[in-house]
């Protein structure tokens, strides 16, 4: 037995080396050659430019990925001249032709980020691996855009993230390959407190639910922050698993805690769950502290709010869009919008919209798909026409800056889209902010190559 | 204790004598059988970034998922197909692998030689404390007791050890980590810095070979295990526990041994991950992904050694490729038919791709353990014998025997 187990002893040793050399030697010529010879990452060499689409199409944002993925596919549509140009038409400047992007028609592939930062990222991969994507877009939980931003700085590949509030995806987590038009936490913050004196006063006591992650955890600290301001208290803060279904344990305590205000820093089936319960509860008709209990939705969208249905009456909040603006912009996509897939665009939709037509005016205005190039483009970026009142991309985190609308879900609606109601636009200036209060660091401008 | 001894020899002879496998032609020995299987295998998994062109898969980070959760299915395998224990919780020990993976880059280096280590270590230890209580029982209890542990494990990484894990978010590298091995050494990197194996950047193809390389390995190893006289142990438990304790075994250390190194293949799965992409996020650990590495060793073929590797890879190019694929390339893909034909043609295959992708995988599962109950590995053997003929038949009706005795 000895003597056999010897020989075979040699023998792997022998072939564990073999395998081993073997590799070594194949790695870095064989594959590598080919892939790598560009001057950057998925440099589009035919006539066509490749856009990675990455939506959450399963799980809790489902509904807001099936929205994105038809506001990119519309968004390709007019950057290829097909359509009725939607918000090109309205944007300025733009030197945009609706030929493509630099002469080269776009076309696109979608992946599924399963609202997990994984899989998102293993689709990230793919697309830009093997599809040669050159844009990277999308998200819809802020989790899954840091997760993803991060990759694609890694890989040199830009992304312009569609709806992420969280502060950190410009703020800790910003990286120099990452854009975000979408509004953020903080901002949320600084439009809603004022509001929330004014209707409220400024002697009240907050409860916060939060949603257990990075989108929570900065909502909660920048709504804490400037209701704090106003004279407001903070009784207590409790974090709610994401996805947790039943709040009503959650919401129990809440009753007896000496709060007359509930905040809920929840987003997407979460919040439609708790808000729904919290109105079940009775809070609404409650009278704590001798005033009527209220509950804040800090951020809300339409799509939620079509999920909430009764619950969301009289319910404050803030959105980055809602198709019933009135100006130019927004008449515009929310036609074109309409017309295509016959119901009005969600914000999630509209960002995402405009995420894609910057970077292709952006490309088209630095005459180049060199990445540095388009990010120092897009870097001070100022701009309109896109649905916000000017906006700029701020140089220092790229974040953009726009006016923020407070919102109350409307009482009586007059369609079941007409759900939300424009209180207040915020200006800009009253809800820009200093770049180093969030730290982080965007990292150098520098061209990767995959 | 020298009892033991004495039956490790008896049975070591029986298994010279009637390899499990079945029994061979005669002028091939077992062991030459073997090597050939192994280097087949590793000629296979190196060749995989050509052969699989075609099919639309050799892109780096799919050929790398390939080999971490190939590595994955075959350490379950160990536990699953030769005990006969199902454990429903591995993809615990596969985010534990990845925490402590992304904690040696974050604290020491970004060498993944010590990522490694820990990674597989921790899993270890973990499956080691998790496989001590749940191996009390045996059948539906173990399986429940390993998912309710994986459970919590999740539930704790998502939100109670958010310190640790970072939640939802994930835990990520920053540039401002301490990397005390690194910064020892003066090593300083503009921006993030990369995973690396002394210099070399394990992302893209480089970080493929290397897994490719740790599969290779790690199937010699669990080769190894299959044929040792340990290996008929783990065997012998699946047959009848019973029978084996009355002649004298104290199954329950096998058992855990087995648990343990099954853990710590998945750890070093976990690491992997960690090593292509620094990233670990709990949702590594749901239920969910403890159920994706059952199918894929089912699928593939339980208790065959190439068996789980085949099912991994056919798991995870569903996952990639057939998820991916969207109307516009349906219809392209069909352009070839007339018109009509063409709209009725995407309009059927349509809701079995895409988001869709789940329910193809769903019908090939039940499609192949109805028909082939030994997954894929027993189609190719069924249809090995057709094409052996008469002589085939004759080993078939050998093998049929086998289980008898």
């Amino acid at each position: 037995m000895s003597t056999t187990d010897k020989t075979i002893l040699t023998r792997r040793t022998l072939l564990r080396g073999t395998a081993a050399g073997a590799t070594l030697l194949a790695t870095p010529y064989f594959f590598t050659k080919g892939a790598y010879a560009q001057d950057f990452c998925n440099m589009p060499t035919g006539d066509t430019v490749t856009l990675g689409f990455n939506v959450p199409q399963t799980g809790a944002y489902a509904d807001e990925g099936a929205d994105e993925l038809r506001a990119y596919q519309l968004a390709v549509k007019h950057l290829n001249g097909e359509g009725d140009g939607g918000m090109m038409n309205t944007m300025s400047p733009s030197a945009l032709k609706g030929n493509g992007i630099l002469g080269k028609k776009v076309a696109y592939v979608t992946g599924d980020t399963q609202t997990k930062s994984d899989a998102a990222r293993a689709s990230a991969k793919r697309m830009i691996e093997k599809d040669g994507a050159i844009m990277i877009t999308g998200g819809s939980s802020s989790g899954v855009a840091i997760a993803v931003q991060g990759l694609c700085d890694e890989m040199g590949v830009i992304f312009m993230a569609g709806l992420t509030h969280s502060n950190d995806t410009t703020g800790k987590d910003k990286k120099r390959y990452g854009f975000r038009h979408f509004f953020n936490a903080y901002m949320s913050g600084q439009a809603l407190g004022p509001i929330l004196a004014e209707e409220f006063g400024s002697d009240r006591r907050a409860y916060h639910l939060t949603a257990d992650y990075t989108w929570g955890w900065t909502q909660e600290e920048s709504i804490k922050n400037a209701t704090e301001n106003l004279g407001w208290e903070t009784v207590e803060a409790v974090r709610t698993p994401l996805g947790a279904g039943d709040f009503s344990q959650y919401i129990t305590p809440v009753v007896n805690s000496g709060a007359d205000v509930l905040i809920l820093n929840h987003y997407g089936k979460d919040m439609v769950n708790s808000l729904t319960q919290a109105v079940q509860f009775g809070l609404r008709e409650k009278q704590a502290n001798g005033k009527n209990f209220e509950i804040v939705v800090p951020l809300f969208s339409r799509l939620m709010a079509q999920g909430a249905g009764e619950a969301i009456k009289g319910i404050l909040g803030t959105t980055n869009w809602n198709w019933s603006l009135q100006d130019e912009a927004s008449q515009a996509f929310v036609k074109s919008f309409g017309q295509e897939y016959g119901f009005p665009p969600s914000q999630a939709a509209h960002t995402c919209y405009v995420q894609t037509l910057l970077y292709a005016n952006a490309c088209e205005t630095a005459g180049t798909f060199l990445p540095t190039e388009v990010i120092s483009t897009l870097e001070g970026f100022e701009f309109d026409g896109m649905g916000n009142g000017p906006t700029l991309y701020r140089a220092e985190d790229h974040q953009c800056f726009k006016k923020v609308l407070v919102v109350r879900g409307n009482e009586n609606p007059e369609s079941q889209f007409d759900l939300l109601k424009v209180v207040k636009e915020v200006a800009r200036e009253d809800v820009t902010y200093d770049p180093s209060i969030f730290g982080g660091e965007l990292g150098p401008n520098v061209v990767k190559t995959c | 204790m020298r009892k033991i001894a004495i039956s490790d020899g008896d049975i070591q002879v029986s298994t010279r004598q009637l390899p499990p496998e079945g029994p061979e032609p005669k002028p091939i020995t077992p062991a030459a059988k073997d090597w050939m299987l192994f280097l087949g295998f590793a000629a296979t998994v190196l060749t995989m970034p050509i052969w699989l062109q075609p099919l639309g898969a050799a892109y780096p980070d799919l050929l790398q998922k390939f080999a971490i959760f190939g590595i994955f299915a075959i350490g379950f395998n160990i536990l699953f197909g030769l005990t006969g224990y199902l454990s429903f919780g591995h993809a615990a020990f596969l985010g534990v692998g990845s925490y402590a993976a992304v904690w040696s880059f974050k604290l020491f280096t970004m060498n993944v030689l010590p990522a490694m280590l820990l990674g597989v270590l921790v899993a270890g230890l973990f499956a080691l404390l998790i496989g001590f209580i749940s191996l009390r029982r045996a059948g539906i209890y173990f399986s429940i007791l390993t998912l309710a542990f994986a459970q919590m494990s999740y539930n704790l990484a998502y939100s109670v050890l958010t310190p640790i894990t970072n939640g939802e978010t994930g835990l990520q590298l920053r540039g401002n980590d301490p990397r005390y091995i690194d910064r020892a050494f003066g090593v300083e990197s503009v921006g993030l810095p990369q995973t690396n194996l002394f210099g070399i950047d394990m992302s893209g193809y480089p970080g493929f070979y290397f897994c490719a390389a740790v599969l290779i390995v790690m199937f010699l190893i669990a080769m190894r295990i299959f044929r040792s006289p340990y290996g008929l142990k783990l065997r012998a438990i699946k047959s009848n526990q019973n029978r084996m304790a009355y002649t004298g075994f104290n199954t329950r250390p096998y058992l855990l041994g087995a648990f343990v190194i099954s853990g710590m293949y998945a750890g070093i799965a976990g690491a992997l991950l960690a090593v292509t992409d620094p990233l670990a996020g709990a949702e590594r650990m749901q239920w969910t992904a403890s159920g994706e590495v059952v199918l894929m060793t089912i699928l593939g073929g339980a208790g065959t050694l190439i068996g789980p590797f085949l099912g991994a890879t056919i798991i995870k190019y569903f996952e990639n490729i057939f998820s991916a694929l969207n109307e516009a390339e349906l219809a392209s893909a069909f352009s070839f038919l007339p018109p009509p034909l063409q709209e009725f043609a995407v309009t059927i295959v349509n809701p079995f791709v895409g988001e869709g992708w789940h329910l193809t995988l769903g019908v090939i599962f039940m499609v192949i353990v109805i028909f082939l109950p030994g997954g894929l590995v027993e189609g190719f053997r069924r249809i090995g014998r057709l094409f052996r003929g008469r002589s085939g038949k004759r080993t078939a009706s050998q093998a049929e025997v086998q289980p008898a005795e």
